[in-house]
Parts: structure tokens; sequence; C-alpha cells
């Protein structure tokens, strides 16, 4: 599976929504119905997902599907 | 002038169903809700037996993401309150939301969302503790939840007594409406603590039947052979509203409250005053307040938990209130059938109260077997009984020393 296929997955999962709705430029609290401490648990599950650390000032930048993917890439060097 | 304030809706989730009729017509037959806990693996565990509930799964009442932000007393909660409001057939778009208010009690709160975020603490580290945590644990969360739900504005928070937690609720939102505060409340309680943590707990003050290898003779309040409490779990709502509100719409109207009675033991942390003395003064509180006599006392739905020194104390706290008039009483322990839903148990318990107000009957105490020569009252063995029953009292009494005793009577116009 790749990247972004699991993001999306986690994303649909976790705030319930559907697979059309999570396209790159949707933001988590404005079009996917999140609340704030939604996408502190989706932050959650990125690091768990992927194994990573993703440190608080970054985290506040993870606000759409787009750059949560960019920001995973990045992290995991690809 | 305090307004006459009257029940027009119940709910309830428990072991013995979720709907009134349902519910009602087993305690009525002594069905037995007592069983080998199935949720979690008890063998390292002296107690072994409880109330649980098998059938609720939380899809059949929510949508996936709103219940995995909900502790299981929230849900019973939530869903108790769902079947309160369309019992009451209340139209949520014609009433003033501004004056409807929610109380409801809970001991404890979210036991299995502390637990899981606990063990995320310490096997994951802080970083892992969900954001979610505080705000599913608070016991107050319930009322919160429901005031969102159905967007009732009104009076809105919750009380924390143990065992009397709910009440206490009904008790605070009986005033609420009564001095003009809001015109319908919520009130009620909700409990889910059949844990690890929390049976271990019970289990280790001694509170707790161990009769694993009988679940269904565990819970014999003021029977000789009685050895602790079983725990219960599950939530009891109801629809309070004033008088003259609930007559406007046309509502059914199942009972009056009549009084209220709170008191404290002022002696120990968790044993009951051995004569009975806070029981005594709540119940004749509640009496007072309604301002009738203790004569007119019909039906008295127990605390009766099935302890040693706690059915004792209580039977000695209705004969100090009621004298020679204790032994004419009908008196019942719905705890011998469910088992005990701490903060959930008075609102529960008081759901039975008002249908023997309403239908003349009165559930039976089951597990009667050898009668305790200091509990020597008719606690209505084994087989409910019909009589008539204009008054009744349902007493919950809580660690700490709290006492609540809820006084309703037949509705007569």
């Amino acid at each position: 599976m790749s990247i972004e296929q699991k993001v999306n997955e986690i994303i649909m999962d976790e705030l319930g929504v559907d697979e059309a709705s999570v396209v790159p430029e949707a933001s988590f609290i404005n079009d996917l119905g999140a609340d704030s401490l939604a996408t502190v648990e989706l932050v959650m599950k990125f690091e768990d997902e992927f194994d990573i650390k993703i440190e608080e000032d970054e985290a506040e930048k993870i606000t759409t599907v787009g750059t949560a993917i960019d920001f995973i890439k990045q992290k995991l060097g690809e | 002038m305090k307004r006459r304030v009257v029940v027009t809706g119940m709910g309830v989730v428990s072991v013995l169903g979720y709907d009134i009729e349902e519910f009602y017509k087993n305690l009525l037959d002594g069905k037995n809700g007592v069983s080998l806990i199935e949720r979690w693996d008890t063998t390292e565990h002296s107690v072994k037996i409880a109330g649980e509930i098998k059938d609720f799964d939380p899809a059949d009442h929510f949508e996936r993401n709103e219940y995995k932000r909900l502790d299981r007393f929230t849900q019973y909660a939530l869903v108790a309150a769902k079947s309160a409001l369309e019992d009451s057939k209340i139209n949520l778009e014609k009433v003033d939301g501004d004056r409807f208010g929610v109380i409801t009690g809970s001991g404890i709160g979210g036991m299995e969302t502390y637990q899981d975020n606990h063990k995320k603490l310490l096997e994951k580290g802080p970083r892992r503790v969900s954001p979610l945590f505080i705000p599913m644990m608070i016991p107050d969360i319930a009322a919160g939840r429901i005031s969102m739900k159905w967007n009732l504005r009104g009076p809105n928070y919750t009380t924390v007594s143990a065992c009397a937690s709910s009440g206490h609720a009904v008790g605070n939102a009986y005033r609420t409406i009564q001095y003009g505060d809001a015109d319908i409340m919520i009130a009620g309680g909700a409990e889910a603590v059949i844990t690890d943590l929390a049976i271990a707990g019970f289990s280790n003050m001694k509170a707790l039947s161990t009769r694993n290898d009988d679940p269904e003779k565990a819970s014999r309040p003021f029977d000789n052979d009685r050895d602790g409490f079983v725990m219960g779990e599950g939530a009891g709502m109801l629809i309070l509203e004033e008088y003259e509100h609930a007559v406007k719409r046309g509502a059914t109207i199942y009972a009056e409250m009549a009084g209220i009675g709170f008191s404290s033991d002022a002696k120990d942390i968790v044993a009951p005053d051995p004569e009975g003395g806070g029981a005594k003064r709540a119940m004749l509180a509640a009496i007072n307040d309604a301002g009738i006599k203790p004569e007119d006392i019909d039906h008295i739905n127990t605390h009766g938990t099935s302890t040693p020194t706690g059915d004792i104390a209580e039977t000695a706290g209705i004969k100090a209130a009621f004298g020679d008039h204790a032994s004419k009483i009908a008196i019942n322990s719905t705890k011998s059938i469910i088992g005990h839903l701490l903060g959930g148990a008075g609102a529960v318990e008081l759901i039975g109260t008002i249908k023997a107000v309403q239908t003349n009957t009165v559930h039976p105490t089951i597990n009667q077997e050898t009668p305790d020569p200091m509990c020597d009252l008719n606690y209505t063995p084994n087989k409910f009984i019909e009589r008539k029953v204009d008054y009744a009292l349902s007493n919950t009494f809580g660690f700490g020393g709290h006492n609540s005793s809820i006084l309703v009577k037949k509705f007569k116009g």
C-alpha cells in the first residue's frame, strides 16, 4: 500500500468520512468535520502507524490531507 | 410558591432490558440478572460475578465516530435519555430549550476510559494518552452530552455521592423545577464499572459477594446468608416536568414527585450507621417535605444492598422512622434482581418505585430463603404482590455517609 493510500485510510477511519471527501486540499477541521481533539488523535495515529515521531510544532502544520501525506513522506525519506 | 412536579417519561438501560415495560415485568417476575463476568478474565479475581449487560452493542445506538468518543457509562446514559424522551412524547421543536435542563449522577464516571489511558501511559508514555481521555472520563460528561445531543440549554450538572448519586440528581432536578429554574428536566444516573480494577477495589473492601458458584443466588438482601453486594451496571433517566406544562401538552403522567430527604451519617467512610440514623433522617425529611405522615407510606424500595451490615442498619432506620407502621409497609430491594448500579441505582430503582405507584404492584426481593432475625420486616419475599401503593419511598445511600430518600405519590389529577 502506498503512503497516500495508508494516510487516506487512517483519515477515513479516524474521522468517519468517505473516500471521495479525502482529497489533498481537504482541511481536517474545515472540510472533514474534525475538532481540535480529533486532529491530535489523528497525528497520534500517524505516529503509531508509520512508526515516526511528530513534534508539536510539526503537528500544528498538518492541517490538510495533502500536508499530512507530504510530511510523512518527508519523514520516511521518500 | 413551590410548583408541582410530575414524571412524564422514563428510560432504562439494564441487564433486564431496554424497554420500561419489559424491565418492570422482569422485576415483577423476579428474573435474575446476575451472571459470570465475561468482559475480561476473572481468573485471578476472588469476585467473578456481576449484573453484566451482555447484549449492549454501541453500534446499535451510535455512529462509530460518536461512540468511540463516549465511555460506556455515557453510552448508557444517552440511550436511556433517548428512551425517556421518546416515552415522554415531548416535541423538542415546541418546548423552550432554555427551560429544559439535565442533572445526572454517576459515582465514578468513565472507569474503562481511565484504565485504558493509564495503560497507554505506562506502556507507551505520556504522548500516547488520548486527548479525549479527560472529556470521556469526567462523571459530568453524561449530562453535558445529553444537553448537546438534544440542545437542552437549561441547568446542567452532575451529582457525585457514590451510590446515592442519582438520588441526589433526581432530587435536585425536582427542586430545580419546583422553584421555577426550569420547566422540564432529564434526571437520572449511569454507571459502568464492571472492570478488573474496580471489581478488585470493591472486592478488597470485602464489599462484594463471592458466591461465584451460584451467581443467581448471590444478591440476597435481608436474607441471613447474604455475603455482600453484586456489582451491576446501566442507566436510568426520568423526565420530570412542571405539572401545568405537562397538562398543557397532554402528557401521560406516571406519578407525582412528592418530597425529597437528604442527610449524612457523619460516622464512617464506608460502614453505615448501625442504628440507621442517617437513613431515618432522610426518610422523615422526605415525608416532612411532602407534608404527609409516616403512616401514609405504603412501599419502600430500599437501598438493600445485600451487605451484612447495611441491610440491618436500613431495617433499623425504617423501624426508627415508622415505629409500628414499619411492619405494614411493603419493602423490597431491586438490587436482589439486577445487582447494585452504584451511581445509577437511585434512578433505575426509582423507575421501579414509580411503576409500583402507577400499577399498585410491588416487585419481590428475590433469594429470600433463610430469614435474618435482625431483618424482620416485610421484604416482599420471592413473589410480587398487588396492593394499594399511593405513597412510596426510594432510598439510596452512598460511601461517605450520604443518604437520599425520594418520595413519589400516585398521580390523582
